[in-house]
């Protein structure tokens, strides 16, 4: 039986985590709610992310949580930029176009990433987040805890937009229905590309963030990729709240799940509680039937 | 010369078509050309090509009675191949089946679990299904490579202790060649048959008009298992002959989500819901990623995956409907055109 101690710390672990996880799941559902597109070279934004933080740190030594904000938009820049080249084209094409261009987007920045800056792990030492956390008898990696924090931080952040600008009013009138929000005056064209600018940015912050204390390589993508439409499924496809509470949810079915049964069977087990979400509840949480 | 009467085909309708004399005469030639090519090719890399050609293009076969006939997007088609090379190989190893045997039993545990996972998740739509047969897949390979009596993440290896037709293990390329086409062959005929039958035409319109469908009675669930059943048997012997030519098998190699988006990918480049078109897919998917492996794959800077993603988007953006489906869009057109003139000159 384990102790309380290590309970706790497997708990706030969990939390931290899954922080991260909403955050990755707030772009992809974002993307998805305007645009009923599922972005699946998403992972791939936040690898960007990931190398934007590595890349400022060490060719001009600055810091991984101060290039936050710069991180954000590089990232944002490239998802719009992405919606005006390619994106566009897929917006009325059928599912399959649009699955196959997005998973295309996919293979191409890995290879793009690998092209460039080789297939090496590499790793940001020495930033300004190291070190660990006692909090009573509980061990927290000082760089995990500033992640949440961070998560935290945007995740209210892009809710305040959306929720109390008008143009974040424009960005869900667009996602609720189109054509209404179109004769109301709102160009759908924009919202999309900032859709698509919004989502980049959330992937790229998570990967700032993540910068401090995970590997950084061409497939990085890939260990969240799964995990972030489990979440935005979990949540709501489109729902910002939901795909928050649907991270944490995750990250502790993640780390107790290991616990339990065993780190291997991690992702197993939170793939077989997507699959019992989307028989019992396809909408997802908070997401409209 | 005679006029055409006028129960002949006007506008060719580009499915349920009657195939001709010289259609059938041109598939029977390409047959035997198709078969006699071990005897002209020697070298085994290049024969070696030719079969992954033929397997690319029976994958893309297999995922298009369900993906494309039936219009259910799987991404989880490797935890069938996976399936079908794992039982295959395991009969053979430890209780000394022989593949004859072993192969097509793969097909029906494969297909079994194609319909008990088919059973929930047919009730899922569009994107939804698609990535419920994704965390399938993944699920599927996590349990292997955690599997210590089916060689976990280390894989398993055949013995080649015996050779021959009978354990299907040769030292030629050949051989594995023909029985890659035989495969093949086989799997187009099953295409053919349920395009031709009244089956063909539920899975139309379960696909098109799925509302439709059911209001007119037809029961989308069985005709979606049925189709499923078709491609994953298919597609876990495609696994069971992967096994046999190359006698290793670990869950990167079998069991990959990258491999499922790969027969997917097939059958779109070529044309969903197409017979030919995943034939035509598969060889031109094939030529891509080996010659652009070949040309700059030693750099291993992922120049052959670049080029590789541009085609796939500019497929999907430019030529949703594939090789076949935009050729096939073309004649249509074409002949529309051709009525219409031929109806002014009547009326003029």
């Amino acid at each position: 039986m384990p102790t309380t101690d290590i309970l706790l710390q497997t708990l706030l672990s969990g939390i931290l985590i899954g922080l991260i996880y909403a955050l990755v799941a707030i772009g992809l559902t974002i993307i998805f709610g305007v645009m009923d597109v599922v972005n699946f070279s998403h992972g791939e934004f936040l690898m960007l992310g990931m190398y934007s933080s590595f890349w400022l740190f060490a060719l001009f030594a600055l810091d991984p949580i101060l290039t936050l904000p710069l991180t954000t938009m590089i990232l944002f820049a490239f998802g719009y930029a992405l919606y005006r080249l390619v994106i566009r084209r897929i917006t009325d094409a059928p599912m399959l176009s649009q699955i196959f261009t997005t998973f295309g987007l996919m293979i191409l920045l890995r290879g793009l990433a690998q092209f460039f800056w080789k297939p090496d792990f590499r790793s940001i030492t020495h930033s300004s987040v190291e070190g660990t956390l006692s909090i009573g008898g509980i061990q927290i990696g000082m760089p995990q805890f500033v992640a949440g924090i961070g998560a935290i931080v945007v995740t209210v952040a892009v809710h305040q937009f959306i929720t109390r600008t008008k143009t974040g009013a424009a960005l869900e009138a667009t996602a609720s229905d189109r054509d209404a929000a179109r004769l109301m005056g709102i160009d759908s064209q924009k919202m999309f590309a900032l859709a698509w600018g919004l989502g980049a940015a959330c992937a790229g912050v998570a990967g700032g963030l993540l910068s401090t204390f995970f590997p950084i390589f061409p497939e990085v993508g890939a260990n969240f990729i799964l995990i972030a439409f489990v979440v935005v499924n979990l949540g709501g496809f489109g729902s910002i709240a939901g795909a928050f509470w649907a991270g944490i949810i995750v990250g502790l079915v993640e780390v107790f799940g290991g616990l339990l049964i065993g780190p291997q069977y991690k992702l197993a087990i939170v793939l077989a509680l997507f699959l019992a979400m989307l028989m019992w509840r396809p909408q997802g949480l908070l997401g409209k039937a | 010369m005679n006029a055409t009467a006028p129960t002949a085909t006007i506008v060719d309708p580009p499915l349920g078509r009657r195939a001709s004399a010289t259609q059938v005469a041109m598939i029977a030639t390409a047959l035997v050309a198709a078969a006699l090519l071990p005897l002209v090719v020697t070298s085994p890399s290049r024969l070696n090509l030719a079969i992954l050609v033929l397997m690319a293009a029976q994958l893309g076969v297999a995922w298009n009675i369900v993906g494309g006939y039936a219009g259910q997007i799987s991404l989880g088609h490797a935890a069938f191949f996976g399936v079908g090379a794992y039982t295959a190989t395991i009969l053979f190893m430890n209780h000394g089946v022989s593949p004859w045997l072993g192969i097509p039993l793969g097909g029906l545990v494969a297909a079994s679990i194609g319909v008990i996972v088919g059973w929930p998740c047919f009730r899922l739509k569009g994107h939804y299904f698609a990535m419920a047969t994704i965390a399938i897949a993944e699920i599927v390979q996590i349990f292997f490579t955690n599997w210590e009596y089916a060689g976990a993440a280390v894989g398993l290896s055949l013995p080649m202790t015996q050779r021959g037709w009978s354990v299907m293990i040769f030292n030629d390329k050949a051989s594995y060649y023909w029985l890659a086409l035989g495969l093949l062959v086989f799997s187009l005929a099953v295409n053919f048959v349920i395009e031709k039958s009244f089956l063909g035409y539920y899975f139309r319109a379960i696909k098109d008009e799925p509302d439709a469908a059911r209001s007119l009675g037809v029961g989308l669930l069985v005709f979606k298992q049925i189709a499923l059943f078709a491609s994953s048997f298919l597609t876990a012997l495609g696994g069971g002959l992967y096994a046999f030519k190359e006698l290793y098998i670990d869950p990167p190699s079998v069991l990959s989500t990258g491999l499922s988006i790969k027969m997917a990918l097939a059958a779109i480049l070529g044309g969903v819901g197409t017979l030919f078109g995943p034939l035509v897919g598969g060889v031109v998917l094939t030529a891509i990623e080996e010659g652009s492996r070949s040309f700059f794959g030693g750099s291993g800077r992922g120049t052959d995956l670049i080029l590789y993603a541009l085609i796939i988007i500019g497929v999907a953006i430019y030529y949703p409907r594939g090789i076949v489906g935009w050729f096939v869009e073309r004649r249509a057109r074409r002949q529309a055109k051709s009525l219409r003139s031929e109806v002014v000159d009547v009326a003029g």
